[in-house]
């Protein structure tokens, strides 16, 4: 497409070469957002959402975002406020999270997405199109081909690696929200590294239930300084954090990105007498029989029957491959 | 004309991969990447892509003695439109280490913002993983960089999680230097 073109809010079509329709004196050779994909697929009216920039995101927005993810890097967990733009999904959809996996993909990249462990829900199905779409990039369902895992609530069995990228839809990005409303007092909280209120909910737990009740989205502090929501993934998942793969931590609504660099210390707030334990069902997967792997409980009928299956299902379907 | 060369040709795409390889060298510092697609007039391919690649009218830039030119800040007025201020008010500062000096004029960010701070991209002569010893966040066990000096990385780290975060450019290889890192002579 020609800036000739743009200017006059005339659609091009298939924008490559038409240098005979150049309309006054813009140059003709000024080469306006060319080709992101196989076959200009993005430009291609035919395809849905090929009017689109490449990952969908106007280039000034996907600057402001990878500021934020470069701030968030440098102060690892520390929450960046950034400039959430409105995306063709609602908000609890992964809106944040979108708009990190945008800011981050090249053409080159093979994307995940997967929720609650599993590629095959709404929430990922749909996200995984809509950057096939408008970024046309390869997808895959396999951890270990994905170069961009876009996540809610999980992290894969699979170790990361190296080169991956894992990008987790966040709700409430503040730990201490439910425990003080006030932005400029949590903001002031965190200033001042101070974690007390933190600690006291945990104590409360136990002295009301006899452990950390708390389950998922299990506070952690990163690097030794900020005290990090972790998103709701379950505490199982937690020490899987210290991990190879880069981190970044999307909060659409709540206009936040934060991150994780690689090997970087995640520590999973607990007491001396109360050391955090990471808890799953005590059972082993239905379909694969794994015994160290995040279990999801299926109802199966009426009468209260019930199996214990791998919430990955790459991870398990993999298994049940390599067994069969 | 010389403003409006040495962009990217397909913006999209090339700042995409730029960006990636800043992510990288920012996230393991120590590691040195490539990068290529712009050429600003004075600047290294690697400072140009990342000025493409971050830079634009929301970012004000303060350009050292040694890098400022006319056909520079035209340049940056063509293919970014950031306005280029004095050292305490700017986002991103380019130029050489001896003339971006001194740190401290540059904005620390505060402690309920340690975000609100300068980055600066730095030309130097070369990158090689040797020199001084880095730790922290990114890094396995221990990475190598040849910085200009340690002094200055040790007072930013000091007082993290304020300070400034860098990007040493040399030809068209970079690597990044965070506040989070620690620096060893």
């Amino acid at each position: 497409m020609s800036l000739a073109g743009l200017r006059q809010g005339k659609p091009e079509h298939a924008g490559h070469g038409e240098a005979g329709e150049q309309p006054h004196e813009v140059a003709a050779d000024i080469h306006f957002a060319a080709p992101f994909s196989k076959e200009n697929a993005g430009m291609d009216e035919s395809v849905p959402g090929g009017a689109y920039n490449f990952a969908y995101l106007d280039e000034e927005t996907k600057r402001m975002i990878r500021r934020a993810i470069l701030k968030g890097i440098a102060i690892p967990g520390y929450q960046v406020p950034f400039a959430s733009r409105e995306m063709p999904m609602p908000y609890g959809w992964g809106t944040g999270g979108v708009q990190v996996s945008a800011a981050c993909l090249t053409p080159d990249d093979s994307f995940k997405v997967i929720d609650q462990g599993a590629d095959d829900t709404t929430n990922a199905v749909s996200i995984r199109k809509f950057f096939e779409r408008t970024a046309g990039v390869e997808t895959t369902e396999r951890t270990a081909e994905a170069t961009v895992i876009q996540t809610r609530h999980r992290i894969p069995e699979t170790p990361l690696t190296e080169g991956q990228i894992l990008v987790y839809q966040v709700p409430i990005p503040e730990p201490l929200r439910f425990l003080e409303p006030r932005e400029t007092e949590t903001r002031r909280m965190h200033a001042l590294e101070d974690y007390g209120l933190m600690h006291v909910k945990l104590y409360e737990d136990i002295a009301r239930h006899g452990e950390i009740a708390t389950a998922y989205a299990y506070p952690v502090k990163v690097e030794g300084r900020y005290v990090m929501d972790p998103s709701p993934i379950p505490k199982f998942d937690n020490p899987k954090m210290e991990m190879a793969a880069i981190q970044l931590f999307g909060a659409g609504r709540e206009q936040r990105i934060y991150a994780i660099p690689p090997y970087t210390r995640v520590v999973s707030l607990d007491f001396e007498d109360h050391p955090f334990v990471a808890g799953k069902a005590p059972h082993d997967c239905a379909l694969c029989g794994a015994s160290d792997t995040y279990l999801d409980e299926i109802i199966t009928d009426d009468a209260g029957s019930r199996m214990y299956v791998c919430s990955d299902t790459d991870h398990c379907a993999t298994r049940q491959e390599a067994a069969a | 004309m010389i403003a409006l060369e040495g962009g990217f040709a397909d913006v999209p795409v090339e700042a995409s991969r730029a960006f990636r390889a800043v992510l990288e060298a920012m996230a393991r510092p120590g590691r040195i990447e490539a990068v290529t697609g712009a050429q600003a007039p004075g600047l290294s391919v690697a400072a140009s892509v990342v000025a493409l690649t971050l830079i634009d009218g929301t970012t004000p830039v303060f350009l050292a003695e040694d890098v400022d030119s006319p056909a520079l800040r035209q340049w940056l007025a063509f293919h970014t439109g950031a306005p280029v201020v004095a050292r305490g008010a700017a986002m991103f500062a380019l130029g050489g280490w001896a003339a971006l000096g001194p740190l401290g004029a540059y904005a620390q960010g505060t402690p309920e913002y340690p975000d609100r701070s300068a980055t600066l991209i730095v030309e130097v002569q070369r990158l090689e993983n040797a020199g001084a010893k880095l730790t922290g966040p990114g890094i396995e066990r221990e990475a190598w960089l040849n910085l200009p000096e340690v002094e200055a990385f040790l007072a930013n780290r000091a007082q993290f999680p304020l300070g400034v975060d860098f990007i040493f450019c040399a030809g068209d290889r970079l690597a990044g230097l965070p506040r989070s890192t620690r620096v060893e002579g």
